[in-house]
């Protein structure tokens, strides 16, 4: 069970918002954050460092601005969870060309039809996993 | 590396480090978080749609009033948005397989990238499987191609 944090929750959101807005701005594309790093796995060549750079930054956000404490302790996940877990997000977000960042924000900010019937139906199927996972 | 080059991945850096930082404040690297939020008929935590409103409250706007009669960025780039508007099967079986790997553990691309600093096994391995995913998509996909075709 976790505490409801509507403000810092906001806060959040909106500078996610300013990290999609300034890529968008500035370097012309939508961050989709699936697309971004699945593209890394293509030969580098004028349209690759932008994407590692990118990729740099989330990494190093933790280590730059905050304590290690904050971030969250993932030693209660088993092994064969996350990998089956990974497996699935990489292998759905490629094939549905977008995840949370790309459809959920962007797409749907954009009023795309795809990228919110995509973001209702990852909702949805998570959901339902979340309640199933529950009667287990 | 080019001038142009090195400009766009010195702005793509920054862009990161501000998404990376949102993903900490909110709360979205915190897996239990994400999981409280999607126990809508459990111990429901609302606080991650107020994260998607913060962000959709920021990007929306700039997207309507800025950029979307634009053709260049302002660092002389091309606006790349797609602009493919059909809602057909791999759009809808990826939402799904997505979802479900969401739901399992947790975790999305995002976060997942930005906990890979703190080094704990369990995003080492969460994110292997994920670029294992990336990679293994398209084959199985021109596999299926080419077994409805023949």
């Amino acid at each position: 069970m976790t505490e409801f944090t509507p403000l810092s929750a906001l806060l959040g959101g909106a500078l996610i918002g300013c990290g999609a807005v300034w890529l968008l701005l500035l370097n012309g594309r939508i961050a989709g954050i699936s697309g971004i790093a699945s593209q890394l796995l293509a030969k580098p060549n004028g349209d690759w460092w932008w994407r590692l750079a990118f990729v740099a930054g989330l990494i190093a956000a933790p280590l730059l601005f905050f304590k290690p404490a904050q971030v969250p302790d993932l030693s209660g996940h088993s092994d064969l969870l996350v990998i089956v877990a990974g497996l699935l997000v990489g292998i759905g977000t490629k094939i549905g060309s977008g995840c949370t960042s790309g459809h959920g924000i962007c797409g749907m900010a954009r009023l795309s039809k795809r990228s919110i019937i995509a973001t209702l139906v990852f909702m949805a199927t998570a959901i339902v996993v979340v309640a199933v996972q529950r009667l287990l | 590396m080019k001038y142009a080059s090195l400009l766009s991945s010195a702005s793509a850096l920054m862009s990161g480090l501000l998404f990376g930082a949102g993903l900490m404040v909110s709360e979205m690297v915190n897996p239990a978080k994400v999981i409280g939020f999607l126990d809508i008929f459990g111990h429901w935590d609302p606080s991650l749609a107020f994260t998607m409103a913060g962000a959709l409250a920021v990007y929306a706007p700039v997207y309507w009033l800025l950029v979307r009669r634009r053709s260049d960025s302002m660092l002389a780039q091309p606006i790349q948005i797609p602009n493919n508007r059909e809602i057909d099967c791999p759009l809808l079986i990826g939402a799904i397989l997505f979802g479900a790997g969401w739901g399992l553990a947790g975790i999305c691309p995002g976060p997942a990238l930005t906990m890979l600093s703190s080094l704990q096994q369990p995003i080492v391995l969460f994110v292997v499987a994920m670029f294992a995913g990336f990679w293994l998509a398209p084959r199985w996909l021109s596999l299926l191609g080419k077994a409805t075709s023949s």
